[in-house]
């Protein structure tokens, strides 16, 4: 894991930078809200982590995030009941994550074009869903799970550090993980070697899309407003949280841990052009800049093992 | 074009049922009207086809088409010239296809991530020039120009129909068609018989952001005004057309004529569900629906042919 280490180093560096750079950087509070920005970020990119694994991918999970964030609070809306509406939103997560699941395997799409279509096809259900709506105001109990805190610490730091501990043993230590990297390594393979792989894949998309209704519960709590629009700008953090976290888009190599590491980074890059007070038009530039960066480096580690080999 | 693509039976099937159901779908000016709305689409399919056709993707067409619009009408606003801002408009669409081209075949990357990062970067330009407004005032010049008709057809259209000429002729009789399939479908064949594959590699690449540029003309034209996110989630349509219209990402197959029929297609759907006055948003989620059934029927459709095939040689 010595590639993590070179990341963490690169983390710090610019923690150190911003630290420098601005007074307000090494605050509590500001510490504790890139924490609370990367713990949500963290649970998007923690599903689509296992997909990339799997040499897939899921570029639906931001859209996925924008609908069931809207559905879960029409039902806690309209049923004031909060456990439904959490139920709703993972619920519905899950859902989507098995369409994709059953495009990838069953019509045998790839994965890149099947949650492309499964984005739009979101995105295009939620505006006539919400069709201009915005709903706000929740339950001070259910707010307190995006904006309260336990401690002196962000409740959803603690969701994300729940995650990262079950999901690190799920992908380390347990058959199922071992699975998801053999098939992503080679899934002929893995295959031959008597994985089921299709109910695997269909699991990581399920597990994918499940993760993105939580996030989006979360996320629900946290705005305490849900719109139509979302979910839009969520995709390519995301996906750039895995890339700089270190996960292969070939598969096979990677971790949640890497994705942690991939989300604090960017947040703080984030967090530091505000501190700047860079133009947020700036935003979606640099983080397209950071994930084809990711993408180079993760390109030429992968020539140069092949060379060495 | 040998065989009929199967889009053609979804286009007649989609065009008979809004006859029917649609009252004023089947009017000579409504007709028009769909061309009119195809037309930006056909120009960034067309490129699409062919990158397609490589096994490759652009996902950054949409914003590089607005970011062009953003300049396109920055210039006007700015009292350049026509043809100095459209050639300004294309330029920054080839500098962004040229780039995309680079790190695809250069540097190796997969082309999906390689070109959802460009689109960040092309949407935060847009968004940077414009300070996230509208871009208005842009001048008599371009509207003028769009909202010619000669011969009675809207500018657009004549726009549409010549790129696909020029597209189709140059598959055709060139042996720029021979080369892409071979690009996708055969790529060590092609370097082996001395043809600078990664050359046109690029090149299919470029024309992709060439094409964005003339389409940011057409939408600027449209609009009378530039916007940053105009043409956001645009890309997604080209690849339904693309896919819908019998291209696939295996194997270097495909058609341009195909492709044609898929743009036909997105644009009668859409303007059939307006006309049937199903909100604009359900229309975005029907094309998602539409490229999954265009795929399922075509499995289906290999499985029989496979099928019939294996009675005929047994």
């Amino acid at each position: 894991m010595k590639t993590l280490a070179y990341r963490v180093v690169a983390l710090a560096a610019i923690g150190i930078a911003l630290t420098f750079a601005t007074d307000v950087f090494f605050t509590s509070g500001n510490l504790l809200n890139v924490l609370r920005q990367a713990s949500l970020t963290f649970l998007i990119a923690s599903g689509l982590t296992l997909t990339i694994l799997t040499a897939g991918l899921d570029l639906s999970v931001g859209a996925n995030v924008g609908l069931s964030a809207c559905l879960a609070a029409t039902v806690m809306k309209s049923t004031d009941s909060i456990a439904l509406g959490v139920v709703a939103g993972l619920g519905f997560g899950a859902l989507v994550g098995a369409l994709n699941g059953l495009m990838v395997t069953l019509l045998k799409l790839p994965p890149f074009i099947a949650t492309y279509g499964m984005l739009w096809t979101l995105n295009g259900v939620t505006y006539w869903f919400m069709g201009g709506e915005t709903i706000h105001g929740f339950a001070p109990g259910f707010r307190s799970l995006g904006t309260g805190y336990w401690h002196g610490v962000p409740i959803p730091v603690y969701v994300m550090a729940a995650f990262l501990a079950v999901g690190g043993v799920f992908t380390r230590y347990t058959t199922f993980g071992q699975e998801v990297y053999a098939i992503g390594a080679n899934r002929e393979a893995a295959r031959l070697s008597g994985v089921p792989v299709r109910a695997r894949l269909n699991l990581v998309y399920i597990l994918s899309g499940a993760m993105a209704g939580l996030a989006a519960i979360v996320y629900l709590a946290r705005l305490n407003s849900a719109e139509a629009d979302i979910g839009e700008p969520l995709t390519l953090p995301a996906i750039a949280a895995v890339l700089i976290g270190g996960t292969s888009l070939f598969g096979g190599i990677g971790s949640l841990t890497g994705t942690l590491v991939g989300a604090l980074t960017l947040t703080l890059v984030v967090n530091g052009m505000n501190l700047l007070a860079v133009d947020a038009n700036w935003q979606p530039l640099v983080t397209g800049v950071i994930v084809i960066l990711a993408v180079l480096i993760d390109v030429m580690t992968r020539q140069r093992a092949e060379a060495r080999v | 074009m040998n065989k009929v693509p199967g889009a053609a039976y979804l286009l007649a099937i989609l065009v008979v049922v809004f006859a029917i159901f649609g009252s004023g779908f089947a009017t000579a000016a409504n007709l028009l009207n769909i061309g009119v709305q195809s037309s930006v689409l056909l120009l960034l399919a067309l490129p699409m086809t062919l990158i397609i056709m490589s096994e490759g993707l652009d996902l950054s067409m949409g914003a590089v088409l607005s970011f062009a619009g953003v300049v396109l009408a920055t210039m006007l606003m700015k009292e350049y010239r026509l043809v100095t801002a459209l050639l300004a408009a294309v330029s920054v669409g080839l500098a962004f296809g040229v780039a995309n081209g680079l790190l695809v075949v250069t540097l190796g990357l997969p082309p999906f991530v390689a070109t959802l990062g460009t689109l960040g970067v092309a949407q935060g330009l847009a968004l940077v020039m414009s300070g996230g407004q509208s871009v208005v005032g842009i001048g008599d010049a371009l509207p003028a120009l769009y909202a010619r008709e000669p011969a009675g057809v809207p500018f657009a259209i004549w726009m549409a129909t010549g790129a696909f000429v020029v597209f189709h002729l140059a598959f055709r009789y060139t042996r720029l068609g021979s080369y892409v399939s071979a690009l996708g479908g055969n790529r060590e064949a092609l370097v082996l018989a001395g043809v600078r594959a990664n050359l046109y590699h690029v090149g299919v690449y470029a024309l992709g952001g060439v094409m964005a540029g003339f389409a940011a003309l057409l939408l600027t034209g449209r609009m009378s005004a530039g916007h940053p996110t105009a043409a956001i989630g645009l890309e997604f349509d080209a690849v339904a057309a693309v896919i819908v219209g019998g291209t696939s990402f295996e194997r270097g197959k495909g058609t341009l004529g195909g492709t044609l029929v898929g743009v036909l297609t997105i644009g009668v759907l859409k303007n059939g569900l307006n006309v049937l006055e199903v909100p604009s948003s359900l229309q975005v989620a029907s094309i998602g629906v539409l490229v999954i059934v265009a795929l399922v029927l075509d499995s289906i459709v290999q499985a029989i042919a496979t099928r019939r095939r294996g009675v005929r040689t047994a």
